[in-house]
Order: C-alpha cells, then sequence, then structure tokens
C-alpha cells in the first residue's frame, strides 16, 4: 500500500495544491513518494525533502520540460508500473484535472475526482453540486484520484531527509505546449487567499468590478466572480467560483450582487463564514449566507470599506 | 471532417437534488432530464466547424432507451445523426471511456468533441480515459479551437489564465463555457431530428464489456451550515464580522 503524489509546480515555482495534496496523501496512510516533472523540477524536489516522503521523484527532462497531459501521464504511469504504488493522488487543479484521467485510462484504473476524505479503503467525494457526498469504491489494483484542496490544510514539513531521485521522462511529440497566457494580478490566489471578495451579476459595469476591487485591496482578499460577470467579460475566466469554476473555502467569502444558484454556492459554501449584498432579500445566496444585508452594493461597499477603515 | 460528439442525459442541474433515504442513490421522481449543458457547447463548437469546413457532426449517446430523448434534443442542434448505446448498468466514465473507443472505432472521426464534465457526477474524466485508451492527444477545457492542417491549437481555460496547445488530429477536446454561445434548437429543426437517424445497439452489439472501475457505495448528505441572520446595517455587519465572527 503506498501511494504517489504528484506534484505541480509552473515555470519553476510549486503551487499551493501541493502541499493539500501531500496531506491528503498522510491522511490516507501509509507510504508515500512524490514526483514533480518540469523545468526547475530538481530544486523543487529538493524543497520537499522534508515532508516525510519516501523518495522525491523529478525530470527535468525536454521531454516534460514543460506540461503536456500526454507526456506527464505517460511518465507518471511509466514510475506506478516500476514502483507499484496502489494509490495516485494530485490536486483537482485543472492540471490534476486534465492529466489524472488521462493516466487512469493508460493504467486501467478506476478514478475519484475530488476527494474530500477517506473511510477506511474507499474514498468521499461531492456530487451533484456538493448537494451529496458519495462513497467511493476503487475495484481495480490502483487508483487514481483528484483531492480538493480545500478539505486538506496544506502540509508542512516534518523533517527527516527524502532521498531524492530521478524518474524517466517520455515523451508525446504529438501535443505541444504553445504558450501560458497568465491573468497579470498582484492580489492573493483564489485558492490561498483568506478573504474572497466575489462580484455577481448585480455590480453591473465595470465601475461596479471597481468598487468590488477596491474592497478586495482593502482587506488584502482576492476578488473572485459568478459566472455571469466572467462571460460578460468583466472578469478574467479564471476568476469564476463554482462547481464548474473554482472551489474555494476562505475564512471569510464577501459575496456581492450574487444570486446564489446552485452551481456558485457549490463553489463556495464551505467557506467559514459568508457574507451576502444582495437587494433581494429573496435572493437564495442568504439561504447560505451566515450574515445578510438586503441593500445596494454600490451605497453598501463604500460604507463598509469607511467602517473598515475606521478600525485601522 | 468528421466530429464525433458524446451527449450525456442529466437530471436538470437548477433543480436541488433529493437524496433517496436509505442513501442508495437520488429520487429522480419529478425531476426532468437534459443533454448535460456542456455538451451543448461541445455540440455548438462541431455543428460550427461543420458550417465552415464541411462534414458530418455524429453523437453518441450511452444509457437508458430515455436517453433517445436526449439524442434527439442534441440532434435539434445541428447534429447528422446519432448513436444510443443502450444499457441499463450504471457505468463508470472508465467504462463509459471503452463504451466511447468502441464507438470511436465503428465512425473514425477526425475529432471527439466532448462536455468538460457532467454536471451530475462533476467527474471530469471520461474524455481523458478516451484519449488515454485510443492513444490519441487531448485537449480539455477549450476556450478556443483553431483547425489547421492535420492539427488543432487549442486555448485552455486553467488555473491562473489560459495556456495554448497544439495537437495532431484525430484528437479529443473538451468544451468549456466560453468556447462558444449554443444555440437554441428552433420548432422546425426540433421536428426535423424526429426523423434522424439513429443507431441503436447494445453493449454486445459493440463488443465491448464495459465494466466499471469504481462503484458507488452510497450517497449521504453533506453537512449544513447553521441558519445565518439578517443585519440591519452595514455598522451591525461589521460590528459581526469583527466581533463574533472574528475575521476582520
Ligand atoms: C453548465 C453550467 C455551469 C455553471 N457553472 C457556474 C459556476 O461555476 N459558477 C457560477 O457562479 N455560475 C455558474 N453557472 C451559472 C449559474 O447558473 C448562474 O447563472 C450564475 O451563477 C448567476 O450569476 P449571478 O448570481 O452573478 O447573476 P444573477 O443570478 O443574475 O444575480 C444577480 C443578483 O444581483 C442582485 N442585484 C442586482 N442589483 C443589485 C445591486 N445594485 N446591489 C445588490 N444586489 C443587486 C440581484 O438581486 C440578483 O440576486 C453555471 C451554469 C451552467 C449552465
Ligand atoms: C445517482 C447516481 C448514482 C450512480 N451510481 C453509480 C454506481 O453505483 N456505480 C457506477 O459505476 N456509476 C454510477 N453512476 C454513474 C457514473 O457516475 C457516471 O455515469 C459515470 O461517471 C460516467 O460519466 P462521467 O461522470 O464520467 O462523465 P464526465 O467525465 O464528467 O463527462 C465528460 C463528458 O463525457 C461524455 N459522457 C459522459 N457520460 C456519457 C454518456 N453516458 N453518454 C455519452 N456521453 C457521455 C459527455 O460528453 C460529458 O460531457 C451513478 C450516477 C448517478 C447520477
Amino acid at each position: 500500500m503506498s501511494t504517489l503524489v504528484i506534484a505541480e509546480s509552473r515555470q519553476g515555482d510549486l503551487r499551493a495544491a501541493t502541499y493539500n495534496t501531500i496531506a491528503a496523501a498522510k491522511a490516507k496512510g501509509g507510504d508515500f513518494d512524490i514526483l514533480l516533472l518540469g523545468s526547475g523540477s530538481a530544486a523543487g524536489a529538493d524543497s520537499l525533502k522534508e515532508f516525510g516522503a519516501g523518495t522525491v521523484y523529478y525530470s527535468e527532462a525536454d521531454a516534460v520540460a514543460e506540461y503536456t497531459a500526454e507526456s506527464y501521464a505517460k511518465t507518471a504511469a511509466a514510475l506506478v508500473g516500476e514502483k507499484g504504488y496502489t494509490a495516485v493522488m494530485m490536486g483537482a487543479t485543472t492540471t490534476g484535472k486534465d492529466m489524472i484521467p488521462r493516466l487512469g485510462g493508460l493504467l486501467g484504473a478506476g478514478m475519484v475526482s475530488d476527494v474530500i476524505g477517506f473511510d477506511g479503503a474507499n474514498y468521499l467525494r461531492p456530487m451533484f453540486a456538493g448537494n451529496a457526498i458519495a462513497t467511493i469504491e476503487v475495484n481495480t489494483p490502483v487508483a487514481v484520484m483528484t483531492v480538493r484542496e480545500t478539505a486538506f490544510d496544506a502540509a508542512a514539513p516534518s523533517g527527516g531527509a527524502s532521498a531524492v531521485a530521478e524518474a524517466a521522462a517520455v515523451g508525446d511529440d504529438r501535443a505541444k505546449f504553445i504558450e501560458y497566457r497568465l491573468t497579470e494580478s498582484s492580489r492573493p490566489d483564489l485558492g490561498a487567499a483568506s478573504i474572497i471578495v466575489s462580484a455577481g451579476r448585480g455590480v453591473k459595469d465595470a465601475e461596479g468590478v471597481k468598487q468590488v476591487e477596491a474592497l478586495a485591496d482593502l482587506l488584502g482578499a482576492a476578488v473572485g466572480a459568478s459566472r455571469a460577470v466572467v462571460d460578460e467579460g468583466l472578469l478574467p475566466n479564471d476568476l469564476q467560483v463554482g462547481q464548474t469554476g473554482k472551489i474555494v473555502a476562505p475564512d471569510l467569502y464577501i459575496a456581492c450582487g450574487i444570486s446564489g444558484a446552485i452551481q456558485h454556492v457549490a463553489g463556495m459554501k464551505d467557506s467559514k463564514v459568508i457574507v451576502a449584498i444582495n437587494k433581494d432579500e429573496e435572493a437564495p445566496i442568504f439561504e447560505v449566507a451566515d450574515y445578510g444585508l438586503v441593500a445596494d452594493f454600490a451605497k453598501a461597499v463604500p460604507e463598509f470599506m469607511e467602517k473598515v477603515k475606521a478600525l485601522k | 471532417m468528421k466530429i464525433l460528439v458524446p451527449v450525456r442525459r442529466v437530471p436538470n442541474p437548477d433543480i436541488k437534488v433529493r437524496l433517496k433515504s436509505d442513501g442508495s442513490g437520488v429520487d429522480t421522481e419529478g425531476v426532468n432530464f437534459l443533454v448535460n449543458p456542456f455538451d451543448e457547447y461541445a455540440i455548438e463548437e462541431a455543428v460550427q466547424i461543420v458550417e465552415k469546413g464541411g462534414g458530418e457532426v455524429v453523437l453518441v449517446s450511452i444509457g437508458t432507451a430515455d436517453c433517445e430523448e436526449t439524442l434527439r434534443a442534441g440532434l435539434a442542434l445541428g447534429a447528422l445523426r446519432g448513436w444510443l448505446v443502450e444499457t441499463d448498468e450504471v457505468l463508470d466514465s472508465a467504462a463509459i471511456a471503452d463504451v466511447l473507443a468502441a464507438v470511436f472505432k465503428e465512425e473514425s472521426p477526425d475529432l471527439v468533441i466532448t462536455g468538460k464534465q457532467s454536471v451530475d457526477t462533476d467527474n471530469n474524466q471520461a474524455a481523458q480515459m478516451l484519449a488515454a485508451k485510443l492513444d490519441l492527444p487531448q485537449a480539455c477545457f477549450a476556450f478556443k479551437v483553431e483547425l489547421g492542417d492535420g492539427k488543432a491549437t487549442v486555448e485552455r481555460e486553467i488555473d491562473g489564465g489560459l495556456d495554448v496547445k497544439e495537437i495532431s488530429l484525430p484528437a479529443i477536446i473538451t468544451a468549456d463555457l466560453r468556447l462558444n454561445q449554443p444555440r437554441y434548437a428552433a420548432l422546425p429543426q426540433i421536428m426535423k431530428a424526429k426523423r434522424k437517424e439513429v443507431k441503436k445497439v447494445s453493449l454486445g452489439d459493440l463488443g465491448v464489456e464495459a465494466k466499471s472501475a469504481t462503484k458507488i457505495l452510497g450517497l449521504a448528505q453533506p453537512p449544513a451550515r447553521a441558519a445565518g441572520q439578517i443585519v440591519g446595517s452595514v455598522e451591525e455587519l461589521v460590528d459581526k464580522l469583527v466581533n463574533d465572527a472574528k475575521v476582520l
């Protein structure tokens, strides 16, 4: 019984989900190794030595210098074949969602998406926009899974020193990474922020979005959005919170002008404290809010900012 | 170009599911079923590609006989014909991918476009597993697809923005929400779809075993949030956040 954790880096930087996934491997129990691929992964592997893994594998080979699902899944499959892991896990990031099912297909392994816990040999995961928690049994020798980052607190270094070894990279030249077109932002990541201020259709326009952003900046918060706002091009895609966007669970989630559709709520209902500002007292968002304010956000947000500034 | 689009029948995603009291599944009494919304983006993309460059769009749905309704709803959006792989078995993504691989071999399409995820299971697995089983390249969460000579350049929605990937054809692409704006089926199209060819086959006809690798043992209600309160003013809100919730 041993697990392979697939760590994730982008442009040389380890991504936060890596630490949540290590925590999930520890929660599952048994030994685990880590695999980190891509340029800069030798240094990345070194920084993962103190998290309790047996061996941290890495490869900076050309074939895997940049991420493609094809080459990464093949490389991981080869390592799984060689070492005989019984479980493979990765964060439910867009990369995990892209490559883990492909790895499952290569290995003929059953897959569980968005694991939030373990029940003996079985897995717990949300379904139906978070309205049901399913217990899943995997009946293949290897189980592959993505883990929901918000369900596992990031692991901290626990001392000791894992072995570090190079993995054999396998390429696939039918798929080529061309480039990133990342959104420039000085605000914290949605996944990492302890406060998120989210804009819905109720903020109406760019002016309204600016107000939400100003509040976020005052609080050191990340900005999120409902699908409606993203579809209108008011905020970038990757800020969409929800069932089919980013799943978040900050200490404080402030929803401005968001109605509370099932798909949106699925992405934020595990937040510790939820505030809803909406001018319609019947809006379903109030059913999940700890504190609801029935008001026009355009008046409430500036007033909120005044009060917060007065605290400081 | 021939494009295969798998369409899945899902319970109306805007209705909150009720679990059966014994946790064996969901109560679908009175729930209407629709084409998985993401699959409408997949169909739309396929239809637009064919409208521009010629070819045909073929749909496939796997499930009970009721999936014919789903299939015809998809055909009304501009696909030419469809496959209905009839089974009463509950199949997991691995099994769905096996079935899709068998249909792929019958049709030899240049491209498969699926939705990025089913909105009931939220699995986000079937397409990637299919790609692995067929040993074909994939581009998931497509934001924009551009077809070239024997290849596709795909902008993908990823954490932090977009990336761009080039894949050779045939390949598997999954559709995200910003890929296009799916059309509504007009009445004449709905009428026409009733007469379009639907090939009904069983798993046996296709020669696939379709063994599920996972099993849902039970469904439970997630823990409910404690009831919240409506505050009367911004001042009260800030006071509660500072003194009660201690998050500011
Ligand atoms: C396949 C699929 C996937 C989806 N995935 C997601 C997802 O991941 N995330 C997501 O968010 N959505 C998702 N959706 C969309 C979802 O169903 C809703 O349409 C969307 O969340 C609505 O966004 P909204 O709340 O901003 O807009 P609306 O529902 O239009 O709500 C606007 C709210 O603003 C309020 N308001 C208006 N003016 C003001 C004002 N001046 N001050 C205060 N309040 C005001 C109104 O009372 C209203 O409640 C998905 C839909 C589909 C079909
Ligand atoms: C209440 C309930 C209970 C269930 N219980 C079990 C169980 O006990 N055991 C079990 O093995 N499974 C069970 N399932 C079914 C199983 O979860 C799904 O059928 C399976 O996971 C396949 O879809 P997917 O989630 O992989 O699709 P995804 O990978 O999320 O879908 C991606 C895309 O694949 C395509 N696709 C997916 N399914 C089909 C299809 N049927 N036909 C055509 N195209 C498709 C669509 O284009 C879709 O957009 C249950 C489902 C429900 C709703």
